[in-house]
């Protein structure tokens, strides 16, 4: 199979990532669209690794992997706490940090 | 020991005096510290008579001697040290600066006994007397420029002593911006000779004065009318007078010891000491004894209006002083030092005769409110009217003696100095009139109730306030003590008082035309190089000048008698009748409101454009406001991406990387 393929089909899921990071509201989703985009870019290195035939892209892809594990923990454990203080579970309305 | 030894000796005692008194002040019981400080004084005098004793048993060429402590500044041609001169003039005002400041100590243990601040009063008195003896000491300009500038601090020190009173440190601080001027015009003639004659030690100068400059060169005037300006500051003199008056805010001691016997005549001595150049340079001699003698007739006129009793002694010194300038720019060196000695004996026995009447009137100063106080006080009067003979110039005082020889030289010398000596007679008669009227307004005609209370031995006691403004006051430090001394219940004031009696009834005995003429002879080798060494009255005519002065002296008292003691009723009549000229000279001829016109308001006003132009609007606004409004404007565009708008940061997070992969493509295609 020709690696052009896998890496088209990784771009594409990357844009919809892209598309969902840039458009939801929900932070929740937003996360969701964030691992998208990891596991795009994981399915990028995999076809690499692939192609080269040598294990170094698989194992950086795990690598990936726990660090979007780790990540998402954190961005969990923040929805958490705003449901705690009871603010609003929103993106837009979540803009203290302002200059 | 040498005269030299002793001249070190007399400088350090001083300084060990205000040491321990600085030091061991809340260690030192009772009176002690007043004690030790006039001992250091007495060492002082007791060094000075060894260096007369040295200097008169050496040849009269080799009277003039230099011992340096260590070399300031030492380069290829220059050099400065820190050295001494001891020579006959020197050791004339040693012996009159040390004695007197002997005497006003011993007066001042009682006087300011009660007195929160007397340790502090004690070590500034030490160190006033440091600083005078080094300035006449002194080998070179350096060390008189140090001695001077001591002793101006010293001058506002003890001024402001009580410092809690707004009017003292106004005062002090008038004194010492005035004299300030004075400090320029001196350090900036140093300059101008260091320049010319390339030293500043008074034997080079003096013999390059020869070689470098003609007759009235014009560096050389301008150095000497800068030096002149120094001295008229330092002595009260025109235009720079107004700050005397007003340094009679401080304790009497002190205006006996620094604004009548020491520092004012320390212009004299300069202009004595400085006096191969004022010979080569005669214009400025000639200006100086014109302003001289201006001096001494303003002051005359003002001491005669005039209701506090310190500021009529204030004026007659200012007065008295022109005397001595003139005798010295007429090349009078004798005659106008004697006067400095006697002057210093009589005007110092007068503050402290003033300051036993303010004790016993406790703390009031005005004429106005005394009267009477024969009885009460006959030791404080004998003594006071002792000094009133002298200054008056009542034949056979020292005053008699002193005084009018002046004139006699000014007249010797000829032309114009003859108008100025005519000047002088008059207003010796008006000194003799004011001398007069403070004896006979204050120790005659009516008692006043403080004199009658004293008669029945109780001293007047009256709420503490400020003489001058009557502002309320109490007795903590910074303000004076509680008690009020008067000489009869104080055997130190006694003692300081009675040798000044003496002496100025006595002194005037060391110089008597004709028979014995010691102050000129032991003065002789410091002014042997003197051109008008030869200009001398004869006998005869000196006889005659002293004649005349004497009995102008019995007129003036003779005038104050019949207006304040037989026809009372003349002084209110002439009053009305020279109604505006007497409050011309009871404002003292305007000078404070002219100087406030033409100094302190202009500056005041810059100090305010200043604040609000200047620093408000230029600095504050302009300069801190424009860099702070430039950072404020540039930083607001960054404020503006920062929004705290999620999705805003994500979309420029991927703008950013798109755009940088996009670029590293196409350049690497």
């Amino acid at each position: 199979m020709d690696v052009a393929w896998f890496l088209v089909l990784s771009a594409f899921i990357f844009c919809i990532g892209i598309a969902g990071v840039l458009t939801r509201r929900n932070p929740l989703v937003v996360l969701l669209c964030l691992e998208l985009m990891l596991n795009a870019g994981n399915l990028a290195l995999i076809a690499f690794a692939r192609m080269h035939g040598g294990a170094a892209g698989q194992v950086f892809a795990l690598i990936v992997m726990v660090i979007a594990a780790c990540e998402v923990v954190v961005g969990l454990g923040i929805i958490v706490a705003l449901y705690r203080h009871r603010l609003p579970i929103d993106v837009d309305e979540l803009s203290e940090l302002r200059g | 020991m040498d005269a030299i030894s002793f001249g070190w000796l007399v400088l350090s005692f001083p300084v060990a005096g205000m040491l321990t008194v600085s030091l061991l002040w809340n260690r030192l019981p009772g009176r002690l510290g007043g004690w030790i400080a006039s001992g250091a004084i007495l060492g002082s005098f007791l060094s000075s008579i060894g260096m007369f004793v040295d200097l008169q048993d050496r040849p009269e060429h080799a009277r003039s001697l230099v011992d340096s402590a260590w070399t300031y500044a030492a380069t290829v041609d220059f050099k400065v040290d820190m050295s001494i001169l001891v020579d006959p003039l020197a050791v004339f005002m040693c012996l009159v600066v040390s004695g007197v400041s002997f005497l006003i100590h011993v007066y001042s243990v009682a006087y300011m006994a009660s007195d929160r601040g007397y340790s502090r009063y004690f070590a500034y008195l030490n160190y006033f007397v440091f600083s005078m003896l080094l300035l006449v000491l002194a080998g070179n300009f350096v060390v008189l420029i140090i001695g001077w500038a001591f002793v101006g601090a010293a001058s506002y020190l003890l001024i402001s002593f009580w410092y809690r009173r707004a009017t003292a440190t106004y005062a002090g601080i008038k004194a010492f911006v005035i004299n300030v001027v004075g400090d320029v015009g001196l350090v900036i003639a140093a300059f101008l000779l260091l320049d010319k004659t390339g030293s500043l030690d008074y034997r080079g100068i003096f013999q390059a004065t020869d070689n470098v400059f003609r007759v009235d060169d014009g560096t050389l005037v301008a150095a000497c009318l800068l030096i002149l300006l120094g001295a008229f500051a330092k002595s009260a003199q025109l235009p720079l007078h107004t700050w005397l008056p007003d340094a009679m805010e401080g304790p009497t001691p002190v205006s006996a010891l620094i604004h009548a016997a020491t520092m004012v005549t320390a212009g004299v001595y300069l202009i004595a000491r400085m006096h191969p150049l004022f010979e080569m340079a005669p214009t400025a001699a000639d200006v100086s004894a014109i302003i001289g003698t201006a001096t001494l007739l303003f002051a005359a006129t003002v001491a005669v209006a005039v209701t506090d009793l310190k500021r009529i002694i204030a004026y007659s010194t200012i007065s008295q002083i022109g005397y001595m300038v003139l005798g010295v720019s007429v090349a009078a060196y004798g005659p106008g030092l004697f006067h400095l000695m006697t002057h210093a004996f009589f005007k110092a026995l007068l503050f402290m005769g003033a300051g036993s009447v303010i004790g016993a009137m406790s703390a009031a100063q005005s004429i106005d409110r005394m009267g009477g106080f024969r009885k009460a006080m006959p030791f404080t009067f004998v003594t006071f009217t002792v000094g009133a003979l002298a200054l008056a110039g009542f034949p056979l005082t020292a005053g008699f003696f002193s005084k009018d020889e002046i004139l006699g030289f000014a007249i010797a010398r000829g032309s114009g100095y003859v108008v100025l000596a005519v000047v002088g007679y008059l207003a010796a008669f008006v000194t003799a009139f004011y001398a007069f009227r403070m004896v006979f307004r204050v120790f005659f005609r009516n008692a006043v109730p403080e004199a009658r209370e004293l008669e029945k031995g109780h001293l007047a006691h009256h709420e503490p306030e400020n003489p001058a403004s009557g502002e309320k006051e109490d007795t903590d430090v910074g303000f004076p003590g509680p008690e009020h001394h008067i000489a009869e219940r104080s055997w130190p004031m006694k003692a300081a008082m009675g040798p000044l009696a003496l002496l100025a009834a006595l002194a005037g005995l060391v110089q008597v035309p004709g028979i014995d003429e010691a102050v000129d002879k032991f003065l002789e080798p410091t002014f042997a190089d003197s051109r008008y060494a030869d200009v001398h009255p004869s006998t005869g005519t000196e006889w005659t000048e002293l004649g005349i002065g004497g009995l102008l002296g019995i007129a003036g008292i003779g005038l104050a008698y019949l207006i304040y003691l037989r026809r009372r009723s003349l002084r209110l009549q002439i009053r009305e009748r020279f109604d505006a000229l007497h409050t011309f000279l009871f404002n003292k001829w305007y000078f404070d409101e002219l100087y406030e016109l033409l100094f302190t308001r202009p500056v005041a006003a810059l100090g305010r454009f200043g604040r609000n132009v200047v620093e408000t609007d230029f600095v504050q606004g302009t300069i801190v406001g424009g860099a702070t409004g430039v950072v404020r404007v540039g930083s607001s565009f960054a404020r503006a991406i920062q929004t705290g708008y999620l999705r805003g940061y994500a979309l420029m997070l991927l703008v950013g990387v798109g755009a940088l992969a996009l670029y590293f493509l196409i350049s690497s295609s």
